[in-house]
C-alpha cells in the first residue's frame, strides 16, 4: 500500500523534466522505486540465513573423504549418498520418524480439540464463575516454564507408565494449552451468537452446535493453534529427551546426540541424519509458507 | 436436555432452571481440559514445592529439612552463576534480535525486489529444530571458524569460539538469535504494514527526512509491537535449553550453564529436592518478570 501511493508522486513530479529522455524514462522511473542497497543488504542476510542450511545440504552428500577434509563450504563432487544410507541405519531413521510423527500429530489433534471445546464452554458460560476461574487457571500455565515442573513431571510419567510419546504428547499438549485457549477465546469473542441460535432454533443440541457451526467457524484459528503446536511438538528437545525413557521410542531431534558422544567423526553421516529429521518440517513450510507466515502474526499478536 | 425432563412439572420451573444451570454438556466440554492440566501441571508442581522442603533424593525416605535447600541454593555460586548467565544471554539475544529483526522488517516492507521469496527465505528458521541446528553451527564454529581465523591472523578465532569460556555465551547468542528473529519479524511485519500510509504522505509534505520518519513516526507507532517482541522474546530465552546443549552442553566448565540446565542435573545429580528448590525460585522469579510485564504493558492498545 505504501509503496504505491508515495512512488506515484514522485514520478509525476519528475516526468516533465525528464521529458526529453523519451524511452529512457520508465527504466529510470523504476530503479528509484526499488530500493537497491537494501535489496543487496537483505539478500545478503537471507545468505547468512540460507548457510547453515547449504552446509547441511553439502556435507550430507559428500563422500566420507570429502566430509573429512573439514571444508563445510566446498560443493559435494562426486555427490554421494552413502550417509543417508549410513544414517537410516544408525538412528533407526523409520522408527525416530514414525515416533515424532506419532507426537506431533497427537499434539496437534489433542491441542485443537481439547482447546476448542474448553473455549467454547468458557466463552458460552463467562458469567459463571467457575467457567471464568477455569479460564485464568488455564492460563496461569504461561507463566509456568517446562524446566520447573519437569523434575516431578519425569517422575510421575515413570510411575503412571507414561515414560514414552503418550506422556510427551500429554504434557506438550498442556503446555501448548493456555495459548491455544487464549487465541481461541479471543476468537470466539468476535462470533456473533446469532449463527449458533439459528441452529438451536433448528433443534441442534449444543454438540451438534459446536461440531456443525462453531468448529467449522473456528477453523483459521484450529490452523494458527495447530502450527504451533506443530512446531513445538516436532522440534523439541528438551522434553522427549527427559520423559521418554526407551531410546527406541525417541524422537528425531533426540537421537541426534547419537554423532555427540559416537561417530563424531563420520561428518557425512551425521550430516546426512540432521538433513533427514529437519527436511520433512521445512518441505511442510515451503508448501504452507503463506499460512504459516499469517497464522503466527495472527497468534503472536493476538496473543 | 433439560427441557424434556422439566416439562411435566410446569413451565414457570422450565424457565427458571434455564436462568440457573449450565448445561451439563458445558462441563463436558471444558473437563478434560482441567482434569489432564491439573494432573499433568498443577500436581507436579505442587509435589515439585512440597520436596523443595525435604532432603529427597529422588527416590527413599526423605524428611522435612525447612528452608535449608533455599539457603543452601542462594548461596551456591554454580546457581548464581547460572542465574547471571542466563538473565545475561536473555538480555544480548533480545537486544540482538529486535534489533536485527525491525531493520530486516523496515527493509522486507519498504521497496525492494524480491519481496514475497525474501521474506519466504527469512521465516525458514522458526521451522527448524534448536538443537539440530545447534550441532550444524557446533561443526562451523569449531571447524570452519577457526580454518578462518587462522587464514585472516584474527587471534581470538584461531581456535574455536565454544572452547573459550569467555567468549562461548556469543556462539549461544548468535545461533538463538538465528532462530529466534523470524518470530520477532513476522510481528514488525504485521506492525508496519498497519500503520497507514498517509501518516507518511503528511510527513513527506511536512519535508521529514528518512532518519526523521523512522523516529518520529515508525518508532513511536511500533512500540506495543516492540514491547511483545521483548517480552516474548525474554521468557523464551530464559528457558534456553536445546540450543546450548547443542553448542556448549553447559560448557566449556559450567560457564554457559543455564538455569534450566541446572535444574536438570537434579535428575541425575541425586540433589532432588535442592535442584527443586532451584526451580521453585526460578519459578518465583518468572511470576514476578510475568507481573512486571503486565503493568508494564497495560493500556498499551496494541496489546
Amino acid at each position: 500500500m505504501t509503496t504505491t501511493t508515495q512512488a506515484a508522486p514522485a514520478t509525476t513530479t519528475r516526468s516533465p523534466g525528464a521529458g526529453p529522455s523519451g524511452g529512457r524514462r520508465p527504466r529510470r522511473a523504476r530503479a528509484e522505486r526499488t530500493n537497491r542497497p537494501g535489496t543487496v543488504v537483505l539478500v545478503l542476510c537471507a545468505v547468512t540465513v540460507l548457510l547453515p542450511l547449504y552446509v547441511t545440504v553439502a556435507m550430507a552428500f559428500k563422500t566420507p573423504g570429502q566430509a573429512a577434509d573439514g571444508n563445510a563450504f566446498s560443493l559435494p563432487v562426486p555427490v554421494s549418498v552413502q550417509g543417508f544410507v549410513e544414517a537410516w541405519q544408525l538412528t533407526r531413521f523409520p522408527v525416530g520418524l514414525a515416533m515424532s510423527l506419532l507426537v506431533t500429530a497427537g499434539t496437534v489433534a489433542a491441542t485443537i480439540l481439547l482447546a476448542a471445546l474448553a473455549s467454547y464452554a468458557i466463552m458460552r458460560n463467562w458469567e459463571r464463575r467457575l467457567f471464568r476461574w477455569s479460564f485464568f487457571y488455564l492460563l496461569a500455565a504461561m507463566f509456568i516454564p517446562f524446566p520447573v515442573v519437569a523434575l516431578p513431571q519425569i517422575q510421575l510419567t515413570g510411575r503412571a507408565g507414561l515414560d514414552n510419546p503418550l506422556g510427551v504428547i500429554l504434557l506438550a499438549t498442556m503446555f501448548q494449552l493456555s495459548f491455544s485457549v487464549l487465541l481461541f477465546t479471543a476468537f470466539l469473542r468476535s462470533v456473533p451468537a446469532e449463527l449458533e441460535q439459528s441452529a438451536r432454533i433448528d433443534g441442534a443440541t449444543t454438540w451438534q452446535t459446536f461440531w456443525r457451526i462453531v468448529f467449522p467457524l473456528l477453523a483459521p484459528m484450529s490452523a494458527t493453534v495447530g502450527i504451533f503446536a506443530f512446531l513445538y511438538a516436532w522440534n523439541d528437545f528438551m522434553m522427549p529427551s527427559l520423559i521418554i525413557s526407551d531410546p527406541a521410542l525417541q524422537t528425531l531431534p533426540v537421537r541426534q546426540q547419537l554423532f555427540q558422544t559416537q561417530f563424531s567423526n563420520n561428518y557425512h553421516v551425521s550430516f546426512a541424519s540432521y538433513l533427514m529429521a529437519m527436511a520433512p518440517a521445512i518441505v511442510a513450510y515451503l508448501f504452507a509458507q503463506r499460512w504459516v507466515m499469517s497464522g503466527v502474526t495472527q497468534g503472536a499478536v493476538k496473543g | 436436555m433439560t427441557t424434556t425432563t422439566a416439562t411435566p412439572t410446569g413451565g414457570d420451573r422450565l424457565v427458571r432452571r434455564r436462568a440457573r444451570r449450565v448445561e451439563p454438556v458445558y462441563y463436558l466440554f471444558l473437563l478434560p481440559s482441567l482434569v489432564l492440566f491439573t494432573l499433568a501441571i498443577t500436581v507436579p508442581g505442587i509435589i515439585g514445592i512440597f520436596f523443595s522442603f525435604t532432603n529427597s533424593i529422588g527416590i527413599g525416605d526423605w524428611e522435612l529439612v525447612g528452608l535449608t535447600n533455599y539457603v543452601a541454593a542462594l548461596s551456591d555460586p554454580a546457581i548464581v552463576q547460572s542465574y547471571l548467565f542466563t538473565f545475561g544471554f536473555s538480555l544480548v539475544t533480545v537486544l540482538v534480535v529486535n534489533v536485527v529483526a525491525f531493520g530486516l522488517a523496515v527493509g522486507l516492507t519498504s521497496r525492494i525486489r524480491m519481496k514475497v521469496g525474501l521474506r519466504a527465505v527469512f521465516v525458514i528458521p522458526m521451522v527448524v529444530s534448536g538443537i539440530i541446528i545447534a550441532y550444524v553451527f557446533n561443526f562451523l564454529f569449531s571447524n570452519s571458524l577457526p580454518a578462518a581465523g587462522q587464514a585472516l591472523g584474527i587471534g581470538f578465532l584461531e581456535t574455536s569460539l565454544l572452547a573459550n569460556p569467555d567468549l562461548a555465551w556469543t556462539a549461544i547468542v548468535v545461533v538463538t538469535a538465528w532462530q529466534a528473529i523470524p518470530g520477532a519479524l513476522l510481528i514488525y511485519i504485521a506492525g508496519l504494514l498497519a500503520i497507514p500510509g498517509d501518516v507518511y504522505e503528511a510527513a513527506d509534505i511536512d519535508g521529514a527526512g528518512r532518519t526523521q520518519r523512522l523516529t518520529r513516526i515508525t518508532l513511536p507507532l511500533m512500540t506495543g509491537y516492540v514491547a511483545i517482541n521483548v517480552i516474548l522474546g525474554f521468557k523464551n530465552f530464559l528457558n534456553a535449553y536445546d540450543i546450548i546443549v547443542g553448542l556448549t552442553g553447559g560448557g566449556p566448565g559450567t560457564a554457559t550453564r543455564s538455569i534450566a540446565m541446572t535444574i536438570i542435573s537434579g535428575f541425575n545429580g541425586g540433589d532432588y529436592a535442592y535442584q527443586m528448590a532451584n526451580a521453585t525460585i526460578f519459578f518465583v522469579v518468572a511470576v514476578l518478570i510475568a507481573v512486571a510485564q503486565l503493568t508494564m504493558t497495560r493500556g498499551r492498545s496494541a496489546l
